[in-house]
C-alpha cells in the first residue's frame, strides 16, 4: 500500500504501530498511548493489517500477536495481514526479549481488537436502526441474526472510523476463545520449510554491495598496518578500509574488504595481511584469570541485594552446613543465520537499514546516537531472524554496516563469517555462584547465594552503581520471584568482577547462570538433610504454583519409580520471566560418564496463546539447556578467543537426543514467558541426575558427559 | 573468473564466476536461490545442504570448478516438483521450525534419506541427520517429521485410499 491508497483506509486504531505511510497519516498523534494507538488497520475492502511490534526469531510472535488480535475481532488467523514495526517511537517498546511477546501485548492487542469489534457493531446497528445488543461480530462480519441481514468490516471501515476509539472495551471471557490456547498450526511454517522465507542475510537492495570484516583477532586490538597487495587482486574486491566496530563499553578497529558479490570479500579478507597492536588485552584478558578473580571474590562479602535474618551469624553457628562453588561459562548464542545488515547511508544523511534485528526501536536508537542523525532520518526495515537469543539485541554489525556505507556512499551488507560469531561476542557472561547454606531438624532452613561476575546491567546498559547489587540478578533469585521459604536465615549477594570481554543477553540472561547453582546446591542440601530432593524443595516452597509444578513433575517423571543401581533421576525448578519450569532428567552411567535417558519438562506459563509452540519453545530450551550444560564454552587465552567455529564450540547434535517430554500445566494466571522459561532449570537437573547416579557432584560448567574425571 | 553451465533444479544456468567460489555463494548471488543458507563455511552445520546428482552435499565445499554441466544440482527450490515434497508435508504436519534457518538444509538431508531408505530406523536417521544443526532445538520434531513422511509414503505406494 503506498501512500496513494490513503483513500481506503478506512479504520486504524489500535496500540502500537505499523510501516504503511499513508496509514500513519491517518492516525490522530494525539493517540500516542499504548493501548489506543495503529496497531491494526481495516481498509474499505476489509483487510486486517497488524503491525507486528515484536520481530520473529522463531519464538512464534507472528503467529502469538496476531491471535491475540484475531481472537477478539472474531475473524480467522488467515485474514489478518501482518507487518513489522519500524522501530519509531509511536510504537513502544518493540523488542523480542525477555519473553515478553505476549507477556506484554496480551491485554494491548485484545483491548485494541475489542474496541475495533466494538466501533465495528455499533456501525452496523446504526445502520439498520437496531439494537447493538441485537448485532454481533463473526468471521469478519457483524450480522443481526434477527434480520438475517450482514455487513463485512470493510463495508462498515470508513463510517466506523469516525467513531470515537471506546477506551474500556468489553473483552471476551476466556471461555469464549475460539483461537487463543487453542492448537493452531503456525501460518508461516510452508515459507520455512520451502525455502521462500526471506531472512536477513537473503535481503537484496538495489545497487548493493557486500563486505566482510576482519576482527581483531585478539579483542580490541588496533590496526597498526594494512597490507591489502593481495586482496587487491581478488576479483570483485572493489575497496579495502579501516573501520571500527562499536560496542556500548568500547570501539575497537578492524578491516572492511568491500565487494561485488559476498564469496569476493571473504577470499579478500582472507587475503589480508594486518599488523594489530594488541598490547593492552593480549596480556590483560584472559577467563582464567577472570574465574579466578571471582573465586577470590568469594572470599569476601559482597553487597546484599537482599537478607532475611543475620545469615552469617546463624550460619556460623550451624552445626549441619555446606560451602560450594558453581561456576557456569561465557557462551555465544550462535544462531545459525550469522549476523548480517545493510546499511544505506544516503546522499541527504539519511540511514536505511535492513536486517534481522531482535529489536528496530533500539536498533534506530543506536543508528542515531552513532550516525548522529534524527529519528525521522531513519528508518529501520525487520526482516525474519534465523536465530538469534540475545545476540541480535546487540547492533555492533549493524554500526559497522553504517559506517562502510558512509565511506563507500552504498548500500553495504555486512555479512559476519561464523568465526566472527563465535570469536568475537558478545556472549552470556560466565559467572561464579558461591553457595552456603545450612539444614536444621531435617529442612533446609539457610541458603545465601552470592552471585558474581560481569553485569550486562554495568557492561551494556551502564545502569550499575559500584555500591549495588545488580537488580537483574536479585530479582530472579528473590524470594519473592524463588518462593524460596528458608525459616532461619537467607540471602542474595552480588560482586561485581570485571571484564572487557564483550557480554549480552543470552536465552533466559541470568536465569541459565544461577539457576545452576541455586537448584544444584538446594540438592546438596537436601541430601545433607538426608530428605528425598523433591520432598526437600516441597517443604520450603509452599506456594501453590510450585507445589503443582513440581508434583505434576513427579508425576509425569515418575519420580518416586525405583531405578537401577547406576541410574538416577535429577530435577529443578526456576522461575524466569513470570513462567515456572521444573525438569526432571534420567541418566545412567555408561563407561566413565553417563547418558542421558530422558527429559522430561513441565512449564506453568499461565494463560498461552498456542499450547503447540509453548511444547515446541521448551523442547528448545531442553536442547540449548543441554548444550550448555554438556558441549563447549567460550574461553580466552592472551586475549584472543579460543574456539572458532562448529568444531570447537559444538552444539548438540540430533543423535545426541535423549528422549523428551513437555507437559504445560493447565493455568487461569497471567500469561508468562515461553521463549526462555524452560532452560534454566535443565543444567542442574543433570547436574543432580548426575549425582544420584554416580555420587559425583558437578559443580563448574561445562562437564564432559562422557568422561566425568 | 570463468563461465559454467550448470544444471540446477532441472534447468540449464549459466555463470560466469571465480573458479574456486563455492557452490553456496553461486545459487545464492548468481542463481539467485536464497533457500540454500550460509551457517558455518566449513561443512560443519549442514546450513548450506544441496544435492549433487541425488546426494546431499555440502555447497559451502564444493568449488564450482569441481562442477560439470552434467551434474544435476538440486535445491530445497527444486524438490518439491512444484507440489511439496512428502518431507515438506511432514514438517508442517509436525510444525518442525522454530527459526527455520537450518531447515532447508535439515529437509535436504532428510529427502536424500528416504530416497536411499524409504523406512529408516531412528539409528538410520540419526546417521544421516547429525550433520545438520538446529539451534532453536526441533530435532525430536525432526525424527517425528522423517517417521511420518516414510508412512505416508508407503501409504500412497501401497495405493490405500485409491479404491
Amino acid at each position: 500500500m503506498k501512500a496513494g491508497s490513503l483513500a481506503s483506509v478506512g479504520l486504524a486504531l489500535g496500540i502500537s504501530g505499523f510501516t504503511r505511510d499513508a496509514a500513519v497519516k491517518k492516525i490522530s498523534p494525539a493517540v500516542i498511548k499504548l493501548e489506543i494507538n495503529p496497531f491494526i488497520i481495516i481498509d474499505t475492502a476489509g483487510n486486517i493489517t497488524l503491525v507486528n511490534p515484536r520481530p520473529d526469531m522463531g519464538q512464534g510472535s507472528t503467529q502469538a500477536v496476531p491471535s491475540l488480535l484475531a481472537e477478539e475481532l472474531e475473524v480467522s488467523l488467515e485474514k489478518v495481514l501482518i507487518v513489522q514495526s519500524d522501530g519509531s517511537g509511536k510504537y513502544g517498546s518493540q523488542t523480542s526479549g525477555g519473553s515478553s511477546s505476549v507477556r506484554e501485548l496480551w491485554m494491548p492487542i485484545r483491548k485494541a481488537g475489542a474496541a475495533a469489534r466494538e466501533m465495528l457493531t455499533t456501525t452496523a446497528a446504526k445502520r439498520w436502526n437496531v439494537p447493538v445488543s441485537e448485532c454481533k461480530a463473526e468471521d469478519g462480519k457483524i450480522v443481526h441474526p434477527g434480520s438475517g441481514r450482514s455487513f463485512t468490516y470493510g463495508e462498515l471501515a470508513d463510517d466506523a472510523s469516525k467513531l470515537e476509539i471506546p477506551k474500556a472495551p468489553k473483552l471476551k471471557d476466556s471461555s469464549d476463545f475460539k483461537i487463543i490456547g487453542k492448537y493452531n498450526k503456525r501460518l508461516d511454517v510452508p515459507e520455512r520449510v520451502t525455502g521462500k522465507a526471506v531472512y536477513g542475510i537473503d535481503v537484496e537492495v538495489p545497487g548493493m554491495v557486500y563486505a566482510s570484516i576482519l576482527h581483531s583477532p585478539v579483542i580490541h586490538g588496533k590496526v597498526l598496518a594494512i597490507d591489502d597487495s593481495e586482496t587487491k587482486k581478488v576479483k570483485g574486491v572493489l575497496k579495502v578500509i579501516k573501520t571500527e566496530r562499536t560496542m556500548p563499553h568500547r570501539t575497537s578497529e578492524a578491516v572492511a574488504v568491500v565487494a561485488t558479490n559476498y564469496w569476493a570479500a571473504l577470499k579478500g579478507k582472507k587475503a589480508l595481511k594486518v599488523t594489530w597492536d594488541n598490547a593492552e588485552f593480549e596480556k590483560t584478558l584472559n577467563t582464567a584469570d577472570y574465574y579466578k578473580a571471582t573465586a577470590q571474590a568469594a572470599t569476601k562479602p559482597g553487597v546484599n541485594f537482599e537478607e532475611k535474618g543475620d545469615f552469617a551469624a546463624k550460619y556460623a553457628k550451624a552445626q549441619e552446613k555446606l560451602e560450594a562453588n558453581y561456576q557456569t561459562p561465557f557462551l555465544a548464542h550462535a544462531p545459525i543465520e550469522p549476523e548480517n545488515a545493510i546499511a544505506h547511508v544516503k546522499e541527504d544523511g539519511s540511514v536505511e537499514i535492513w536486517g534481522p534485528v531482535q529489536g528496530p526501536d533500539w536498533t534506530l536508537r543506536d543508528v542515531c546516537g552513532y550516525m548522529k542523525v534524527k529519528p525521522e532520518q531513519v528508518k529501520i526495515n525487520v526482516a525474519l531472524l534465523g536465530g538469534a537469543f540475545g545476540r541480535k539485541a546487540y547492533h555492533d554489525f549493524v554500526l559497522e554496516a553504517c559506517h562502510i556505507s558512509r565511506e563507500v556512499k552504498k548500500p553495504v551488507k555486512v555479512i559476519w563469517s561464523r568465526e566472527d560469531d563465535i570469536s568475537q561476542g558478545p556472549y552470556r557472561p560466565g559467572m561464579l555462584s558461591h553457595m552456603q547454606g545450612f539444614v536444621e531438624n531435617g529442612k533446609i532452613t539457610g541458603f545465601h547465594h552470592h552471585t558474581i561476575g560481569e553485569s550486562i546491567l554495568g557492561q551494556v546498559f551502564k545502569g550499575l552503581k559500584e555500591d549495588e547489587a545488580d537488580s537483574w540478578i536479585g530479582g530472579e533469585l528473590s524470594s519473592e520471584n524463588s518462593k524460596y521459604q528458608f525459616d532461619s536465615a537467607s540471602k542474595i549477594s552480588w560482586t561485581n568482577v570485571k571484564t572487557d570481554i564483550p557480554i549480552v543477553w543470552w536465552r533466559s540472561v541470568y536465569a541459565s547462570n544461577f539457576g545452576w547453582g541455586q537448584e544444584c546446591f538446594v540438592d546438596e542440601l537436601a541430601h545433607l538433610a538426608k530428605k528425598d530432593p523433591l520432598q526437600a524443595r516441597l517443604d520450603i516452597l509452599p506456594d501453590p504454583r510450585f507445589q503443582k509444578v513440581l508434583k505434576t513433575l513427579a508425576e509425569i517423571a515418575k519420580w518416586d519409580e525405583k531405578l537401577p543401581e547406576g541410574s538416577g533421576k535429577g530435577l529443578a525448578v526456576f522461575k524466569s520471566f513470570g513462567s515456572i519450569s521444573a525438569c526432571c532428567i534420567t541418566v545412567s552411567k555408561k563407561d566413565q560418564g553417563v547418558h542421558i535417558d530422558k527429559v522430561v519438562s513441565v512449564i506453568d506459563c499461565g494463560h498461552y496463546v498456542n499450547p503447540d509452540n509453548v511444547k515446541a519453545q521448551t523442547e528448545g530450551n531442553i536442547v540449548m539447556g543441554l548444550t550448555a550444560a554438556i558441549k563447549d564454552g567460550i574461553t580466552f587465552t592472551n586475549g584472543k578467543c579460543d574456539q572458532s567455529n562448529f568444531h570447537e564450540y559444538n552444539i548438540l547434535r540430533l543423535n545426541e537426543m535423549p528422549k523428551i517430554e513437555v507437559h504445560i500445566i493447565d493455568s487461569d494466571e497471567v500469561p508468562g514467558g515461553v521463549g526462555e522459561p524452560g532452560l534454566p532449570p535443565i543444567a542442574p537437573a543433570l547436574g543432580n541426575a548426575v549425582f544420584a547416579a554416580t555420587g559425583k557432584r558437578m559443580r563448574t560448567l561445562p562437564f564432559d558427559i562422557h568422561n566425568l574425571g | 573468473m570463468a563461465i559454467y553451465n550448470l544444471s540446477v533444479n532441472g534447468k540449464k544456468v549459466k555463470v560466469d564466476v571465480d573458479p574456486d567460489m563455492p557452490l553456496l555463494w553461486v545459487v545464492r548471488d548468481f542463481v539467485g536461490l536464497k533457500g540454500t543458507k550460509f551457517g558455518c563455511g566449513m561443512a560443519q552445520c549442514g546450513a548450506c545442504t544441496v544435492h549433487l546428482n541425488g546426494a546431499p552435499a555440502r555447497s559451502c565445499q564444493t568449488p564450482i570448478s569441481t562442477l560439470t554441466k552434467t551434474d544435476q544440482i538440486t535445491t530445497i527450490e527444486g524438490i518439491g516438483d512444484g507440489k511439496l515434497h512428502a518431507i515438506q508435508k511432514a514438517w508442517i504436519e509436525e510444525q518442525v521450525p522454530q527459526c527455520g534457518y537450518c531447515q532447508s538444509g535439515q529437509i535436504m538431508s532428510a529427502v536424500a534419506l528416504l530416497k536411499s531408505n524409504p523406512k529408516p530406523t531412528d539409528a538410520d536417521i540419526d546417521v544421516a541427520m547429525s550433520g545438520n544443526l538446529c539451534r532453536c532445538g526441533t530435532y525430536d520434531r525432526i525424527r517425528k517429521a522423517i517417521h511420518r513422511a516414510a508412512e505416508e509414503v508407503k501409504v500412497a505406494e501401497s495405493g490405500i485410499g485409491k479404491m
